[in-house]
């Protein structure tokens, strides 16, 4: 069986992003994989160990850049990888499509999206894949077991969380808690160098065009009032209490 | 037309149905056509004639596979029905479950998807939208390039539709194919708190790890909670040590909230704790750390140890 992780490169979480007039200047920014798509490389990685007899592969569509997220994946211990570069940001429903037509020529039968993507915090890619491919899904997953030609999971609901039982072939996106991704370890990260990394074009595809057109993009800034409270704990606590109620109006 | 999805709670509606009213009249205004309200469910006749009340047009679709949210069958009749009634756009609430469906609408409809709005304009008849991206860091305008379109509205930003309708209720068959009964739900557990749901508070009170310890919650979090009568929130590291439940965690893989005050005892202000709550209208901050980056977006800050700062800020918030 092939199990299929989507992979994604994002800005790490304390990289200081900037605004330019044209938009995101990344320049300089430090770069991870997404932690969201970590939690699915590992899951697919516990499933080989449990005894699973499957060949696990990443699958990116992105900038060049990506390849290093990639190789992380790959010296986790994903098998090989797929990436379709493009500079191009594709919005998410075009980029399911591509994801999903390379998915159903490797015939893969399990795939991970991560739960919410740390760019575009979008959670959006997991559920159009499973419908592209016309497969049941499950999101926000924080458990997973697989029976034969089912799987049973736990995922996160608005009302709390769920179990759920789903058909072979299925994407799952994830979720905190699904379970602790393992630090690639030397030598591992010099094997991921010689693994297979096939590089595919938008052209390959069918060069798709993207549905939405991003027009602009700021740095969100509310202004604060900054005011930090001075005296003891007791005339600090008080003068606060004061503070929300008649200044602010909001206790 | 403009359709709704309205989201609803054993029958009650959700705060978010009405909030998608309302960003759907303007919507309406600007992009023409009426608005319709769909209810997906069993047993809708209460929230039908509730929700009556805010717009002329409401179209109840009762199943009992409908009975759970559950993103397949969901998609098929929000499918339907949006081709049946050539709908221009399609809201949906950015809750977990919405997110999940939507999705799929999308990619069934062949159209752009405007994900976790926070504003809707529209020019030159093509519908663009302000979302944040980036761990919440980064505000962005996006345009669809096509209709019809489908929109997750993000919940808690719209202002609440006003009751000035009477409208009436058509019921309609949900119609599903086998392939919708696919994901079967199993146990579930609901996220227990006695407390005012986290999404619909209009205060949050929330701990990290400076509060200590799971006692140290009883002691300082809940009383201070009680007498504002605020929800519990909680970090991520509150959350691994097992101090408080996941379904308390708020950032970037927990809740997004945006309450009218936010008080933050012993929180750093991560970057993936902050784009959960950084719409907040008023923030507080208590922290022993003067440089703690939570002082950066907070209102009102007392730079303190919180075992004497909270119990003396719930004394003088009792007082008041
Ligand atoms: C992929 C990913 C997703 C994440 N998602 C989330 C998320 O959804 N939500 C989230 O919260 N985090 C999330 N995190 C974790 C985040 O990076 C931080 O680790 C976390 O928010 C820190 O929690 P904290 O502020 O409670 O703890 P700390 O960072 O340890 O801060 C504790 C603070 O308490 C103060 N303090 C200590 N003692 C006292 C005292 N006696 N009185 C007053 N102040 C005191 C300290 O000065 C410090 O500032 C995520 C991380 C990753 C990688
Ligand atoms: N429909 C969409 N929904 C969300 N984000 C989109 C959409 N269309 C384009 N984007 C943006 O595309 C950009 C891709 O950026 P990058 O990761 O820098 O290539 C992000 O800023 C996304 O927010």
């Amino acid at each position: 069986m092939k199990i299929i992780s989507v992979i994604k490169q994002v800005p790490d979480a304390e990289a200081r992003i900037r605004a330019t007039p044209t938009g995101i200047d990344l320049d300089g920014v430090t770069f991870v994989i997404d932690g969201m798509d970590e939690y699915g490389v590992e899951q697919s990685l516990r499933l080989r160990e449990g005894g699973l007899d499957t060949e696990l592969i990443s699958l990116a569509l992105g900038p060049k850049r990506f390849e290093e997220a990639i190789r992380t994946s790959l010296a986790m211990g994903s098998d090989r990888a797929i990436h379709i570069e493009t500079d191009e940001a594709l919005d998410p429903i075009t980029q399911a499509k591509v994801l999903a037509s390379i998915i159903q020529e490797e015939g893969a039968e399990l795939v991970f999206v991560g739960g919410k993507e740390a760019d575009w915090d979008s959670a959006a890619l997991g559920p159009a894949i499973a419908e592209a491919l016309g497969w049941p899904h499950s999101d926000w997953t924080t458990r997973l077991e697989i029976n034969d030609t089912s799987l049973s999971v736990t995922h996160d609901s608005d009302e709390g969380s769920e179990t759920l039982t789903l058909p072979l072939p299925a994407v799952i996106t994830t979720q905190q808690g699904l379970n602790e991704p393992r630090y690639p370890t030397l030598p591992n990260i010099m094997k991921a160098k010689r693994k297979e990394l096939k590089k595919l074009t938008l052209a390959d595809v069918g060069s798709p065009s993207g549905k939405t057109q991003v027009l602009k993009q700021e740095i969100q800034t509310k202004s604060r009032l900054n005011k930090v409270v001075q005296g003891d704990a007791a005339d600090a606590a008080k003068e606060l209490a004061r503070l929300l109620h008649e200044e602010a109006k909001a206790i | 037309m403009i359709l709704v999805i309205a989201e609803h709670s054993n029958g009650s509606l959700k705060k978010s149905a009405l909030e998608l009213l309302s960003a759907a009249k303007s919507l309406s205004e600007k992009l023409g056509g009426e608005v319709v309200a769909a209810l997906l469910g069993q047993d809708l006749s209460g929230a039908a004639s509730e929700l009556a009340k805010y717009v002329n047009k409401v179209i109840a679709v009762e199943d009992a596979a409908l009975a759970d949210v559950r993103a397949e069958p969901y998609t098929t009749v929000l499918t339907n029905l949006a081709k049946e009634l050539e709908a221009k756009a399609v809201l949906v609430s950015a809750s977990k479950s919405g997110l999940s469906y939507s999705a799929r609408v999308a990619m069934r409809l062949d159209a752009p998807l405007l994900e976790d709005v926070t504003s809707l304009d529209v020019e030159g008849g093509q519908v663009i939208a302000s979302r944040f991206s980036y761990l919440a860091r980064v505000t962005e305008t996006v345009k669809a390039l096509a209709l019809p379109i489908v929109i997750s509205v993000k919940p808690n930003i719209f202002p609440v539709a006003e009751a000035s309708a009477s409208g009436t209720v058509d019921k309609k068959a949900a119609d599903l194919a086998a392939s919708d009964d696919r994901v079967k739900v199993g146990e579930k557990a609901a996220a227990k708190t006695g407390r005012v749901a986290l999404d619909e508070a209009d205060i949050i009170v929330t701990g990290g790890r400076g509060v200590g310890s799971a006692e140290g919650f009883t002691k300082l979090v809940e009383p201070l909670a009680d007498a504002l009568s605020a929800g519990i929130g909680a970090t991520r590291a509150v959350v691994d040590a097992g101090w408080r439940p996941y379904s308390e965690q708020v950032g970037q893989t927990g809740k997004t909230v945006a309450p009218g005050v936010y008080i933050a005892l012993g929180v750093s202000g991560a970057v993936q704790h902050l784009s959960g709550m950084n719409r907040s209208k008023i923030i507080v901050a208590i922290n022993k750390d003067a440089d703690a980056p939570i002082f950066k977006v907070a209102d009102y800050g007392i730079v303190g140890d919180v075992n004497e700062v909270v119990p003396a800020l719930k004394e003088a918030v009792s007082s008041l």
